[in-house]
């Protein structure tokens, strides 16, 4: 067969970034099966640490598309001023700090918060955010819009056409249409809420807690951090990343969806009415979202500018971590968008199934015996972000890297460019836009990452999440609402930075 | 002489054999159906495919071990002939060095082939800042400041008007007087205008060059399909 002879794009740097990536995930796992006690099995909290990471990641998956359903579909049918806003804010719990939203969400649900002054008001008894239905609230906080994007791109992808003549025959919308709609979209997006569930930490750690409400992830950190018992820490871990693989593999044979489409502005024409109910669901959708946020922006704008010093160099600190995280994690990215082909694919999407926790608990277990992990806190935290975020930014930049090969590989070839000219001449300079998205996207990652770094860190090596926790810890509420609104703002800011910075140099 | 030399080419099911050779400094025409195999049998020249089996030969050089860049041939695509993000001099001098670094004498010499294809004065100009008439007169500047002897031609002007294609194809047939042009073409205006023979591309065959006018004057059958 005829096959093509000669390519353009080099393929030895993505091979050293999934080597590096395999050894971070593959590898620190092998660091903690070696160490995992077995003999010791598993005792009751372990299992129903398993049982309720399980469960909880199952109804919030649950619970984040039945809410969907309804606000897609209010969206998809509904023009209105301040539509692409709300779809844009749909889009900001991704690039959220987990800490942040947990905040805005105990100030709303919260011992003290609105709806429990409500309640008083009314005579209600006071309910508590924290616990099993806690941790499943924020988690659809999170989640929730997700979803709503992937199925709103389900409902647009529909030809309007096919609306029209549901119409004019006068045919059932919901069965002719929409169902078999949901019907691909929605098996793919629960199970990706599932797995982005399974290893959710930050928020076990905020809001659950005790032996009814631990994940395997914070059941590990416990061992890890408070038991200092390596081999309970390193058992979990192998169960933790089972858990996550197993969820992963099916994830990936169920189609992946992709929530970054264009495309989302339009609304299609539909005669079916339900415009009174489109309404107040999109009302609360946007309340549920916006109230949590809106009470850090309202309480800690006038901490922010009392805050300790402490809190700025913790500041300070995890913006020199995010933006080396974001570089490198870019660079890797680059590097397997020019590699493609299964091996980068593998790579690129190991660190889904992976968790903070479990490279954590292996890189502990690897650097314990030579130097105090806390030396290392920020650096390893540095690059198990970048690593974590890599498949974001790979999909970023996978796609736009395809068809600079597409468009002029031959070109080039033809023409006898080197490799190095390819790269910096005709590569970098066309994928501003997808890099300056890409490295926002994991430098906001980083920025607001409460993981590997809970591990690891000493005194005086806090990040901005950290410190926050801690002040959350210390019941000092409003010295955590300035952090909060200063971790957010810098969050957000990175990201606008990166992404403008990408597409104002685009020229074509 | 461009010599095929019982080249066969195999994409999946798809076979493609060729044994013709073209003469030095002709113009030849490739016709018929799409999916005959036209594009395919330029990629082989270019080096984007290796045959199967049989040997390409440009005056007695062998292409097959060849890289694209070290064969003597330029090739014009269908689109993206420019880089949308480098200046048109930069574009156009790519076709003398790949590297982007222009001494000023090259500079020179590019400049002086952008005024010779009417491009004078816009080596600074993005493509996106010239008409479609004028970025494929740049992406045949570029041919042109080169001097590599086989020059392929993929449609690159199928998006042009008549009347501007008309005017580039005469622009290709006096400028690169001299080299062995091999065209790709859906239109027989275009063949006639410019094509000294034609090839039919048919039925996994690629038949000898015929002179333009005998075979317009008497098409073989697979023309007369093709043609209606």
């Amino acid at each position: 067969m005829a096959h093509s002879t000669f390519a353009i794009n080099p393929r030895w740097p993505g091979g050293i970034v999934a080597g590096l990536v395999l050894a971070l995930t593959l590898g620190t796992l092998c660091a903690v099966a070696i160490r995992a006690e077995f003999q010791t099995g598993f005792g009751a909290a372990d299992w129903a640490a398993v049982r309720f990471t399980v469960s909880q990641a199952f109804v919030s998956a649950l619970f984040s598309c039945l809410l969907a359903i309804p606000v897609a579909r209010a969206l998809a049918r509904r023009q209105f001023r301040g539509r692409s806003a709300l779809i844009t804010l749909l889009g900001a719990p991704f690039l959220l700090p987990v800490i942040v939203a947990v905040l805005g969400l105990v100030m709303v649900f919260g011992r003290n918060g609105l709806l429990n002054d409500a309640f008083g008001l009314v005579g209600l008894p006071e309910i508590s955010i924290y616990g099993f239905h806690g941790v499943v609230l924020a988690h659809v906080f999170f989640n929730m819009p997700l979803v709503t994007r992937l199925v709103l791109q389900g409902w647009l992808s529909v030809p309007s056409e096919r609306f029209r003549l549901a119409a004019s025959l006068n045919a059932p919308v919901g069965r002719l249409i929409e169902w078999p709609m949901l019907r691909t979209v929605l098996p793919s997006a629960f199970l990706v809420v599932f797995l982005i569930c399974l290893t959710s930490f930050a928020v076990a750690l905020t809001l659950g807690g005790g032996p009814k409400a631990t994940t395997v992830e914070l059941a590990i950190y416990q061992s890890l951090r408070f038991d200092f018992d390596l081999g309970r820490a390193a058992l979990l871990a192998l169960v933790q990343f089972v858990i996550c693989a197993s969820a992963a593999i099916v994830a990936w044979k169920v189609t992946s969806p992709d929530g970054s489409g264009a495309g989302l502005d339009r609304a299609v024409q539909r005669w079916d009415g339900g415009a009174k109910r489109d309404v107040l669901v999109i009302f609360l959708a946007a309340t549920f979202l916006a109230l949590p946020l809106g009470m850090i922006i309202l309480r800690g704008a006038t901490e922010v500018l009392s805050l300790p010093t402490d809190i700025w160099k913790a500041a300070l600190r995890s913006a020199i971590v995010a933006v080396f995280s974001s570089a490198l994690s870019t660079v890797m990215a680059l590097a397997l968008a020019l590699r493609a082909g299964r091996l980068a694919a593998v790579s690129g999407g190991l660190p889904l199934a992976a968790s903070s926790l479990v490279i954590g608990t292996g890189l502990f277990l690897l650097v314990y015996p030579f130097v105090n992990p806390a030396k290392l806190a920020l650096p390893i935290t540095m690059l198990v972000n970048a690593v974590l975020a890599l498949p974001f930014v790979l999909r970023a930049m996978a796609p736009a890297v395809a068809k600079i090969e597409t468009d002029f590989g031959r070109l080039a070839i033809s023409l006898g460019m080197s490799q190095q000219t390819w790269i910096w001449g005709v590569v970098l300079p066309r994928l501003k836009g997808p890099i300056g998205f890409g490295a926002g996207l994991a430098a906001a990652l980083s920025m607001g990452d409460l993981g590997v770094i809970a591990l690891f860190a000493g005194d005086g090596q806090e990040t901005l999440p950290l410190a926050m926790y801690r002040l959350m810890g210390a019941y000092k509420m409003d010295a955590a609402a300035g952090t909060a609104l200063l971790l957010l703002t810098i969050s957000l800011g990175v990201f606008w930075v990166c992404d403008r910075g990408g597409r104002t140099v685009a020229d074509f | 002489m461009l010599i095929f030399d019982d080249v066969v080419l195999k994409q999946g099911d798809f076979s493609l054999s060729v044994a013709l050779s073209i003469k030095q400094g002709a113009v030849t025409a490739l016709m018929g159906q799409s999916g005959a195999g036209k594009s395919t049998l330029l990629a082989a020249i270019a080096g984007f495919l290796s045959p199967d089996q049989g040997q390409i030969s440009v005056d007695g050089v062998k292409l097959n071990q060849l890289s694209p860049a070290k064969r003597p041939v330029s090739m014009l695509f269908q689109d993206n002939n420019l880089f949308p993000h480098l200046s048109v001099l930069q574009n156009v001098g790519l076709g003398l060095r790949g590297d982007l670094r222009l001494s000023a004498i090259e500079a020179q010499h590019v400049s002086d082939v952008l005024t010779d294809v009417g491009l004078g004065g816009m080596g600074d100009r993005k493509p996106a800042a010239l008409s479609g008439g004028q970025q494929s007169r740049a992406a045949l500047a570029r041919v042109l400041v080169g001097s590599r002897s086989v020059v392929l031609l993929d449609e690159p002007f199928a998006a042009l008007g008549p009347a501007l294609k008309a005017e580039m194809l005469d622009l290709v047939k006096t400028r690169l007087a001299g080299r062995t042009i091999v065209m790709v073409s859906h239109d027989p205006a275009d063949a006639h205008r410019i094509a000294d023979t034609v090839c039919i591309v048919a039925d996994g065959c690629v038949s000898a060059p015929v002179e333009t006018k005998e075979l317009f004057a008497n098409p073989p059958e697979a023309l007369s399909d093709y043609l209606g």
